[in-house]
C-alpha cells in the first residue's frame, strides 16, 4: 500500500464519510452485535461510571498522514478548536472533579492556542496528557515545545509502532522513525522517561497490519532493550493498542482483502474481562467543535453521547453525563479483543 | 474438492475432536502449554514454530505462525531469518549425507 500525502476527505473518498463507514461495519455479516456480546460481562448494558478523563481533540490537522489513522488527519485538514471552545472546556473542567485532561488530534501542537490552553489547564491543577506524534517536536517552529511541555510537567504519549524503522515508516511515512528518534533524544535530555524527574514519557505500539497486538509486558521489554541498545533511549511504559476498523484503517482492511478475517479475529477474541474495563466508562471525549462523545472513535463516526445527556461542552453537567448509556457499534470489538485496548493500552 | 489445501480449512482444525475427543483434548492441553512463555518467550516459540512449519512445509502452519509471530511482536526481518534457519538445516541435512556418499564411494572405488 502506497504512502498517503493527503486525507481520504481531501480526495473526496466515500469512505471518509462516517455514514459509509458505519454502513460497512454494522452490516449483518453473521457476527453477534457488540451490545449483545457485552451482556457476557454480567453488568447489563454498557454505561459510564464516574468521569475521570476529559479527552479533548484539538483538531484534525496533522503533519503526518499515517495509514491507520482513525481521524483521517493530515496537513489538509482545517478543523481546529477555537480559543472560545477551549474556554468552554476550561469552564467545564473548573466545575468538575475530573483530574486528567488528555489532549489529542491530529497533532494537538498544531492548534495555534495549544500553549495557552495547556497553561490554563495547568492553573486548574489538572494532570495533562499530550498525544504527540514526536515528529512535530522536531519540526521548524516547534523546537521550543519539548521544553514547554517539560516545564508544565505534561505527560507525553507517543506512537512508535516498532523499535525499528521498517514497520514505523511503513505505517507513518518515510523518515518518521529517524525523526521520532531525534525527538525522543531531546525529550530524554529534558528528563522525560527518566526516573525521579516526574516527566512521564510513554510509547504506543499498534500493529502495522491486520493482526492483533502482542502482550504489552513482553513487548515493552523488547522495546526498552532495543531502544537503549541502539539509540541510548529510555521511556516509562509501552501501551499496546488494537487498530480500530474505521476510517483509514478500514480503508486498508478493505483494500487488502483483510476486512472479514480481521473482524472475525476481533469478535472471536472478545474478552469479557477487557470489556468490563473499557475506557469509555470513565472518559468523556470532546470534539474540536465542542461536541461530546463517548470516545474519540465515536467522535470520528459522529455518534454523539446518548440522547438526554448534554451534547455540547457549553452544556457540560458532570452529574447528567455520568451513568449515561454508551453508544456502541461493531467497531467496539476493537477495544475488547484479547487483552483489550484503550488509550492507556491493555485493559486486563 | 478442487484442492487439497483450502485456507478456510484451518478453522476446521477443532473438528478433529470428533471421533477421538480424549486424544484431541490431551493434544490441545499439551499444545497450549507448549506455547506459553517459559524459558523461551512466546515470540521465540512462535518463530521456532514458523521455522518448523517451513521445514515440514505445512501451509496451515505457515499461515498460522506468520500471524502468531506478528502478534507476538516479530517483524519480517526476524521471520525471514527464522525461515533461513529452517532452510539451512534442510539444506545442511542433505549436504551432510554427502559423507555417506563419500563412505560408499571410498569402499567401492580404488
Amino acid at each position: 500500500m502506497e504512502s498517503r500525502h493527503k486525507s481520504m476527505k481531501a480526495f473526496g473518498e466515500d469512505l471518509a464519510l462516517p455514514e459509509v463507514q458505519l454502513q460497512i461495519i454494522n452490516r449483518n455479516n453473521g457476527f453477534p452485535s457488540f451490545e449483545e456480546k457485552y451482556l457476557e460481562v454480567g453488568e447489563g448494558e454498557l454505561r459510564t461510571g464516574k468521569i475521570e478523563i476529559m479527552q479533548i481533540n484539538l483538531g484534525k490537522m496533522c503533519n503526518q498522514v499515517c495509514k491507520h489513522c482513525h481521524v483521517d488527519a493530515g496537513p489538509d485538514r482545517k478543523e481546529i478548536m477555537t480559543k472560545e471552545t477551549m474556554q468552554l472546556c476550561l469552564d467545564a473542567l473548573a466545575s468538575s472533579d475530573i483530574q486528567t485532561v488528555d489532549l489529542t488530534g491530529g497533532a494537538p501542537e498544531l492548534n495555534p492556542d495549544f500553549k495557552w490552553f495547556v497553561t490554563e489547564i495547568k492553573k486548574l491543577d489538572k494532570h495533562i496528557i499530550v498525544r504527540s506524534n514526536l515528529t512535530i517536536l522536531v519540526t521548524n517552529g516547534f523546537e521550543d515545545y519539548p521544553e514547554f511541555l517539560a516545564k508544565n510537567k505534561v505527560e507525553i504519549v507517543s506512537s512508535l509502532p516498532y523499535y525499528k524503522a521498517s514497520f514505523t515508516d511503513r505505517q507513518r511515512g518515510n523518515g518518521v522513525f529517524a525523526k521520532s528518534i531525534k525527538a525522543m533524544q531531546i525529550l530524554n535530555e529534558l528528563g522525560y522517561g527518566k526516573e525521579d524527574t516526574g516527566l512521564i514519557f510513554n510509547l504506543v505500539y499498534n500493529p502495522v497490519g491486520a493482526f492483533l497486538p502482542p502482550g504489552q509486558e513482553c513487548l515493552e521489554k523488547d522495546y526498552k532493550r532495543e531502544l537503549a541498545k541502539n539509540f541510548g533511549l529510555v521511556f516509562n511504559n509501552l501501551y499496546t493498542i488494537t487498530n480500530m476498523p474505521i476510517s483509514r484503517y478500514l480503508d486498508y482492511l478493505l483494500a487488502s482483502g483483510n476486512y472479514e478475517d480481521y473482524m472475525t479475529k476481533l469478535v472471536n477474541a472478545f474478552n469479557p474481562a477487557a470489556a468490563a474495563n473499557v475506557m469509555c466508562k470513565y472518559t468523556l471525549s470532546v470534539s474540536w467543535e465542542g461536541n461530546l462523545y463517548d470516545c474519540d472513535f465515536n467522535q470520528m463516526l459522529e455518534l454523539p453521547v446518548s440522547e438526554g445527556a448534554p451534547r455540547h461542552i457549553k452544556d457540560f453537567n458532570q452529574a447528567q453525563l455520568e451513568g449515561r448509556k454508551i453508544i456502541a457499534g461493531q467497531h467496539c470489538f476493537g477495544c475488547t479483543a484479547g487483552a483489550g485496548s484503550s488509550c492507556g493500552g491493555e485493559l486486563t | 474438492m478442487d484442492t487439497y489445501y483450502n485456507p478456510k480449512d484451518l478453522n476446521k482444525f477443532a473438528e478433529m475432536n470428533e471421533g477421538a475427543p480424549v486424544l484431541w483434548e490431551k493434544f490441545n492441553a499439551w499444545y497450549t502449554e507448549v506455547f506459553k512463555e517459559g524459558a523461551l518467550s512466546e515470540r521465540e516459540k512462535a518463530l521456532i514454530a514458523l521455522a518448523v512449519a517451513h521445514a515440514v512445509q505445512c501451509p496451515y502452519c505457515i499461515d498460522a505462525y506468520t500471524q502468531a509471530s506478528l502478534e507476538k511482536g516479530a517483524d519480517l526481518e526476524q521471520m525471514t531469518e527464522a525461515v533461513h534457519v529452517a532452510s539451512a538445516i534442510r539444506g545442511g541435512a542433505s549436504l551432510v549425507h554427502g559423507v555417506q556418499m563419500r563412505n560408499v564411494n571410498q569402499k567401492l572405488t580404488m
